[in-house]
């Protein structure tokens, strides 16, 4: 690459990062003073790129355009404060776990939304008036719509500074983001404050989507995309510094345009093609900036984690009741292949349970008596997925060696990724292991010569005699059974007992000697192992994978599993896998807008329901006396 | 050899002098008490003692090896257990748990992933329990114990790796005052029985020259006083601490 190459790559990139900052600085400014990660921002950004299209398209001209961003970044800003008011003030005293799940509801709903509102193809919008050609610079032609993006990032930090900085609301936000307490004691009228800030945030996100038009088409996925873009650099920059946001837009644009300037190189004995790798760069960087600062480049440390908001019981041996019902059940599911001889659909929802049920419980392993509120489990189920199904396609190998295959791969995977994300807790540690799951989802997206990119792998259909549904079946049942009594096993063993120790309180738990980010991490690993057994099976039972395996939808589908059946019990996580898994293929079948109904069952959840069935069960069972 | 001798020991939070140039030590059995009115540096000492915080400078010796820097769970393997000023246990653990977590490290069992946690030290567990007066609750869940019960149970994970040196951050914080006595007297009973060192905060005066072989006082982070009661009580300078912050030793005479 020429010097005149590099210094335009550079100009690129400073255009790229001002969409990322504006992006990033909103979901900042509401996390520091509302303390609410909104999943929902990317969403917010995927409003604003609709909602300027249909100006620019509706009203056209100058004003459709610019007067349409302007009017995207008000209703956009609107929009967020009709949310903070009906939803977020109900669940500000919620666990992070449950304000996580209500904001990525709205990112269903929204999704839904947009899709009846829009329809599902992309609209590309206009070229921006007054910006439609080019200038040439260093001997390239760069639109001068991107020389008026370089500096409207900026312009934006400018003015976010002077209002933190001059303003009577910026000292307020930034009373507000250092010590919660002192709100109150300015005698400020706290929700007004937290209103107008996830307006102020919304209109951001907006603006950056609505910038955006004349550059990308308006499309249904930018959501989650925006959403993982501004994680990173949010995870970064450091949560809630404005000038950290910047900095690190410029960071992660510069190192994406770099990736893609360089190129192909051929290094003599190999040749590496550099833009397939923005995204492997993208995650080193994230990962330096972690190593040396754990809360981002210009972000402050965080006080002492949250506790959990529910006290928890002590975990109990099975009794003789449970135990029982154990049998029961798994003698009914042997039963399952001979029932289902009339309808062959019943084996395989049979199976749909039983991956769930392996998903679910590795979940809630960390989760649960982790502590660790992993929104990225998906890539573990998905490195397991697509280890056994790339092992059939390139390699040829039997169905035994890529079931085994799949969990070591998955161990790997979360070995890496658990080793930084225990680092970190609470909102930290859930952003971060989103954003490695995005990571390994864009690396399977767009490694296409390898992994088949959107289409996936097809063909992995497994030998005989597993081609027939019942024995297919019984193999998923055994390995199911096996990976719940092995963590069961593992909980009630000192490792388990070290795990909660570490959760329950973990300056206790290191001053009797554990170590405790080791613990969390080997759990993070076990937790890794065990769903990547599902993954595997997942991928002989469906004959065909995609990168919807990986998705940030299937993390999410884990965590409502969990809560589902009740976090805090040993048995909710296959209640709930079980009760999901059969409400998804069935009544989720039915509509093509099964988002906003997944939406609609996560805040109901949330909002009335934060116990799940076995917790509710078991307090029922408890105020009757019982014991279970 | 002393057990533990600080050696000019020094910490500051940006601006604030936490910890100033400390040195003092502490002998085999000695019970210590360390005084001084809140924000002296008590809380900052310990949390350096026990690994929680690395000093800016200075040595930590314990049985002549210098430990300043180390990690807290390296520092607890050599023998410095402790309690913290604001009680923690596990909360979904029962009592008798809580305790056999600490055995079970103690042990270097902790990566164990098959035999029941529940099986391991049980005896044990019990006996320290029953020290501490705590054996009839040994199988409620510790969440629901009274708060002087979790101090209890707090003493008794420390005591699990048979330490050399007790650190005990306000043992008494938020008891009665009969409550207070007799925690203090269990755990002078212990250092007498077992020949454990002990470092202790206390607010009550009455507690701490009742009880403390020697006193040390803190104040804006310097050591302004070393000595048994008598010398204390007559020392002008914690005097002027002392009633500096409306404090008086008035009712503490022996
Ligand atoms: N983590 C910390 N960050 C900033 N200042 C601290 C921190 N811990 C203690 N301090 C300050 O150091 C001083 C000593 O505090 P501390 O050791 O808790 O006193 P004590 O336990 O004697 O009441 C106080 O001024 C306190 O505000
Ligand atoms: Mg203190």
């Amino acid at each position: 690459m020429t010097l005149n190459a590099f210094l335009f790559q550079i100009l690129n990139g400073l255009s790229s990062a001002s969409g990322l900052f504006l992006i990033a600085a909103g979901l900042s400014l509401i996390f520091g003073v509302t303390r609410i990660v909104n999943l929902a921002h990317g969403s917010l950004y995927m409003l604003g790129t609709y909602i300027a299209y249909t100006f620019a398209t509706k009203i056209g001209g100058v004003t459709g355009f610019w007067g349409g961003i302007i009017a995207t970044a008000l209703i956009v800003g609107l929009l967020g404060a009709l949310i903070e008011i009906v939803l977020l003030r109900r669940i500000y005293r919620a666990p992070e776990l449950f304000q996580l799940l209500a904001t990525f509801a709205l990112v269903l709903v929204i999704n839904d939304a947009a899709l009846w509102l829009w329809g599902p193809a992309d609209l590309l919008g206009p070229r921006a008036p007054g910006f439609r050609g080019a200038v040439e610079i260093l001997g390239r032609r760069l639109p001068t719509y991107d020389l008026f993006l370089i500096v409207i990032g900026p312009l934006v930090l400018l003015a976010l500074h002077l209002t933190l900085t001059r303003t009577r609301f910026g000292r307020l936000i930034r009373a507000a983001t250092q010590d919660r307490e002192m709100v109150g004691a300015l005698g400020v009228n706290q929700a007004v404050l937290f209103t107008s800030v996830f307006a102020l945030g919304a209109a951001l996100a907006g603006l950056g989507g609505a910038l955006q038009i004349a550059r990308e088409p308006a499309n249904l996925a930018t959501d989650l995309i925006a959403l993982g873009d501004a994680f990173v650099v949010v995870v970064v920059g450091g949560m809630g510094s404005i000038p950290g946001a910047y900095l690190a837009a410029v960071i992660i644009a510069e190192v994406r345009a770099l990736c893609v300037g360089i190129g192909t190189v051929d290094f003599g004995f190999v040749t590496i093609n550099f833009s397939k790798f923005t995204l492997v760069a993208e995650f080193l960087v994230m990962a330096i900036v972690l190593i040396v600062r754990p809360f981002g480049l210009l972000g402050k440390a965080q006080g002492a984690v949250r506790s959990i908001a529910e006290p928890e019981e002590p975990i109990r041996p099975a009794t003789p009741m449970l135990k029982a019902l154990g049998v029961v059940v798994l003698v009914g599911l042997l039963c399952l292949p001979l029932l289902a001889q009339g309808s062959p659909y019943l084996l395989v929802l049979g199976i749909d349970v039983l991956i769930a049920v392996i998903f679910a419980t590795s979940l809630h392993f960390i989760m649960g008596p982790g502590g660790m509120h992993s929104f990225g489990h998906a890539a573990y189920f998905g490195l397991g997925a697509y280890g056994a199904a790339l092992l059939v396609k390139w390699l040829a190998l039997p169905m035994g060696v890529a079931l085994i295959a799949a969990p070591l791969l998955a161990l790997c995977g979360a070995l890496l990724f658990g080793w930084f994300a225990v680092r970190l807790s609470g909102v930290y540690l859930a952003m971060l292991t989103l954003a490695f799951a995005q990571i390994v989802w864009a690396a399977v997206f767009q490694w296409e010569g390898f992994t088949g990119g959107s289409n996936g792998v097809i063909g992995v259909w497994p030998p005989a005699p597993f081609d027939k549904s019942w024995a297919y079946f019984l193999l998923t049942l055994v390995l199911a059974v096996a990976a719940v009594l092995l963590l069961r096993r593992f909980l009630f063993a000192p490792f388990g007992y070290a795990m909660r120790a570490g959760r329950d309180s973990p300056l206790r738990a290191e001053a009797i000697g554990i170590d405790v980010k080791r613990v969390h991490w080997l759990a993070f690993g076990v937790a890794g192992l065990v769903c990547g057994i599902g993954g595997g099976l997942f991928a002989f039972a469906k004959g065909s994978i995609s990168p919807e395996t990986i998705h940030i939808n299937r993390s999410i589908d884990g965590l409502v599993m969990v809560l589902l059946g009740g976090v805090q019990t040993l048995t909710g996580p296959i209640a709930g896998a079980s009760v999901f898994a059969v409400l998804h293929d069935t009544v989720m079948r039915q509509t093509e807008y099964w988002r906003a109904l997944m939406g609609a069952i996560i805040l109901l959840l949330v909002l009335t329901f934060p116990q799940g069935i076995v917790g509710a069960f078991a307090s029922l069972w408890r105020k009757a006396g019982g014991r279970l | 050899m002393s057990v533990l001798e600080l050696r000019g020991l020094t910490k500051s939070f940006g601006g604030v002098h936490a910890v100033r140039d400390v040195s003092f030590s502490i002998g085999k059995g000695e019970f210590l008490a360390m005084i001084g009115p809140n924000g002296a540096g008590k809380s900052t000492c310990f949390n350096m003692i026990n690994g929680q915080l690395a000093p800016d400078s200075g040595e930590i010796l314990v049985e002549g090896r210098n430990i300043a820097g180390l990690a807290p769970r390296d520092i607890w393997r050599l023998g410095v257990g402790r309690t913290f000023q604001v009680a923690a246990t596990f909360g979904s653990m029962t009592v008798i748990e809580n305790v056999q977590v600490a055995l079970i490290s103690h042990a270097r069992e902790t990566y164990r992933l098959w035999r029941p946690a529940a099986s391991h030290h049980r005896a044990r567990a019990l006996e320290l329990l029953a020290q501490v007066n705590m054996q009839d609750a040994a199988d409620r869940p510790s969440r629901e114990l009274a708060y002087g019960d979790v101090k209890r149970v707090e003493l008794a994970i420390a005591l699990a790796n048979d330490p050399k040196l007790l650190l005990m951050d306000e043992p008494t914080a938020g008891m009665g005052a009969g409550e207070r006595h007799g925690l203090i007297e269990l755990v002078k009973r212990l250092v007498v029985e077992r020949g454990i060192s002990v470092l202790f905060t206390e607010h009550s005066m009455d507690v701490v020259f009742a009880f403390a072989d020697r006193i040390i006082v803190l104040a804006r982070g310097r050591l302004i006083a070393d000595g048994n009661a008598a010398t204390i009580r007559d020392n002008a300078q914690v005097r002027e601490v002392y009633f500096g912050t409306g404090k008086t030793f008035a009712g503490a005479a022996p």
